[in-house]
């Protein structure tokens, strides 16, 4: 510490012993309010409980029926993943053009032609409540967007799609909408310069530049997603999420570890060809 | 299938017709994949303009405004407001224990590639080195891929409801994921002053605490923190499990059909997903500064 003084990050130091402090005062406290119990947990009596529980999953339950059900559960978790993000993009695409300042009334698009007063408060307008719609849609967790769904259409695996479509066109319309407003000027500055129109701008300049970056985002999400469908049935909507919930509500812990390992597999197969699709298209 | 018809311009232009193949082929899958998913999926926009989910839909939204306010339920949010950050913290706190060692172990140029290891005994190698990374990332590889809430729901029946199995879910859940993510960042470290001390005779632990996590600490900090701000979000609907939290009374809301306590809910969702997205940004962007 005194060195670090000599060198002249004194301030830089005190500051990093401060936040550690803080942090470690914060786990305390944490530690106590969340009622963690490590003793308890690692002593014998927690230790010997645990074993127990992982000793019944073993062995999987490999009955023809029982792979064909987990089978089932997987191709439907699949369809609500792949359905979902799809849905999500489709969504999200119509309103990160919105959330765009850059589409809508500010920079090169603009720079000509200035707007009238009245048209760009419109304008901001729509582009704000195109932000606040985005921002609703992530902030409401995909489980409860799920119990929203399921109250509205009821059971099954499609409140489940459009949960996921509904928060993750959220997620993608906050991170198309940063993607276009990053793209390069000079493509934007030449079209404009040939006399093109904004609406030309936008599909011969904007999207172009930004089709990879959506694509690369749409991918990782479904990475997420895949995750995400797969526990949606705890909601009741659908895919291996609504059979774990009936093994371990019915102690079925052997069917348990086989719905886990569906779950290893499809996760495991979605994020390689998630990888493999990237490497290619990219 | 399709490499008949670009035969021909496979001579002309020999760079392009693989690409095009390719893009014909995943045209064709994707339309499939898309046809059975939509069945497999029971998709049906129909269900949506039903005279029933419009009315529940109504419902849904007039229920939800005005938000509830009233001081007692606004009383009763604290609590699960609090137990939410401490579940989150104290999460990635036990991801961090698990994570940190695991990711240390998943480190292929700690453990048996590259110059550390050029005079290690084959055997040695393997016994010391491969076996242990490999169960490591086996580990790793299990821990995150079973989602949280499932492990939530498992820490439920073993030790029972509250907001102790949350923590654990997410411990285990994001310490797999840490722990893969810290072996890649320690794995992209300059190996020049580790060379340097492993020359000099220091032994492995030596080399970890006075080489690699030194020179890898400001990203492994910075993505611990970004696992807090999902920690954060994720807390909050573990309680749908019965894991404690926020999502509990969320969860009991939706069940009560209370729309207009679920509307207060989310706004204190949101306030405390942005305060933590706000601290945690500020001290990220002094630690890559």
């Amino acid at each position: 510490m005194n060195g670090a003084r000599a060198a002249g990050v004194g301030r830089g130091s005190t500051w990093a012993w401060w936040t550690v402090g803080g942090f470690a005062a914060l786990v305390a406290w944490s530690a106590h309010g969340a009622r963690v119990d490590v003793v308890a947990l690692l002593g014998p009596e927690g230790l010997g409980q645990m074993a127990a529980y992982v000793g019944k999953l073993f062995p999987p339950d490999v009955s023809l029926p029982m792979v064909r059900d987990a089978a089932l559960g997987t191709f439907e978790t699949f369809a609500i993943s792949f359905v979902g993000s799809l849905l999500a993009v489709v969504l999200a695409f119509p309103l990160a053009l919105l959330a765009s300042r850059s589409v809508l009334y500010r920079g090169i698009l603009y720079e000509g032609q200035r707007l009238g007063g009245g048209e760009r408060t419109a304008r901001i307008g729509v582009y704000a409540a195109a932000r606040g719609c985005l921002n609703a849609l992530r902030t409401i967790p995909e489980l409860l967007w799920a119990l929203i769904f399921v109250f509205i259409v009821g059971l099954g695996p499609f409140p489940g799609v459009l949960a996921l479509g509904v928060h993750t066109a959220g997620v993608l319309g906050k991170l198309f909408a940063e993607v276009i407003e990053d793209v390069a000027p000079r493509p934007i500055e030449a079209l404009q310069s040939t006399g093109a129109s904004r609406l030309g701008i936008i599909v011969y300049g904007i999207l172009p530049q930004a089709a990879p970056q959506f694509l690369s985002y749409a991918l990782y999400r479904w990475e997420v997603n895949i995750r995400a469908a797969a526990v949606m049935g705890l909601v009741g909507a659908g895919g291996l999420g609504q059979r774990i919930h009936v093994a371990i509500s019915l102690f079925h812990e052997q069917q348990l570890l086989t719905l886990i390992l569906a779950i290893y597999v499809i996760v495991t197969v979605v994020d390689a060809l998630s990888a493999y699709l990237r490497a290619r298209l990219l | 299938m399709p490499s008949a018809p670009t035969a021909a311009p496979a001579a002309r232009f020999p760079a392009s017709p693989s690409k095009s193949t390719f893009g014909w082929f995943l045209a064709a899958a994707f339309a499939v994949v898309l046809a059975l998913s939509l069945r497999e999926a029971q998709v049906d926009p129909r269900l949506l303009v039903q005279a029933d989910a419009i009315a529940n839909a109504g419902r849904f939204v007039r229920g939800m405004v005005p938000p509830a306010l009233g001081a007692e339920f606004l009383g009763s949010l604290a609590r699960p407001l609090v137990e939410t950050i401490q579940i989150s913290v104290m999460g990635t706190a036990i991801a961090v224990v698990i994570g940190l060692p695991l990711g240390l172990l998943a480190t292929a140029s700690l453990m048996w590639r590259g110059s550390l290891h050029e005079r290690t005994a084959s055997l040695r190698r393997a016994a010391f080195g491969v076996l242990p990374y490999g169960l490591a990332r086996v580990f790793l590889s299990a821990f995150r891929s079973i989602p949280e809430y499932v492990w939530a729901f498992m820490f439920v029946r073993a030790v029972g409801l509250g907001p102790f199995p949350g923590v654990l879910a997410l411990g285990i859940a994001y310490g797999g994921m840490l722990g893969k993510v810290y072996s890649e960042i320690l794995e992209g470290v300059d190996p020049r002053p580790i060379e340097t001390l492993h020359a000099a005779g220091a032994s492995r632990g030596a080399l970890v605490v006075y080489g690699l996590v030194p020179e890898a600490l400001p990203q492994l900090v910075s993505y611990t923190l970004y696992r807090w701000e999902c920690a954060i979000r994720a807390s909050a609907i573990l309680g749908f499990v019965g894991a404690g939290g926020i999502g509990q009374q969320v969860e009991l809301s939706m069940r009560m059909f209370q729309f207009d306590e679920i509307l207060t809910e989310l706004g204190v969702l949101f306030v405390l997903v942005a305060a933590v997205d706000f601290v945690s940004g500020r001290i990220r962007g002094r630690l890559v500064r």
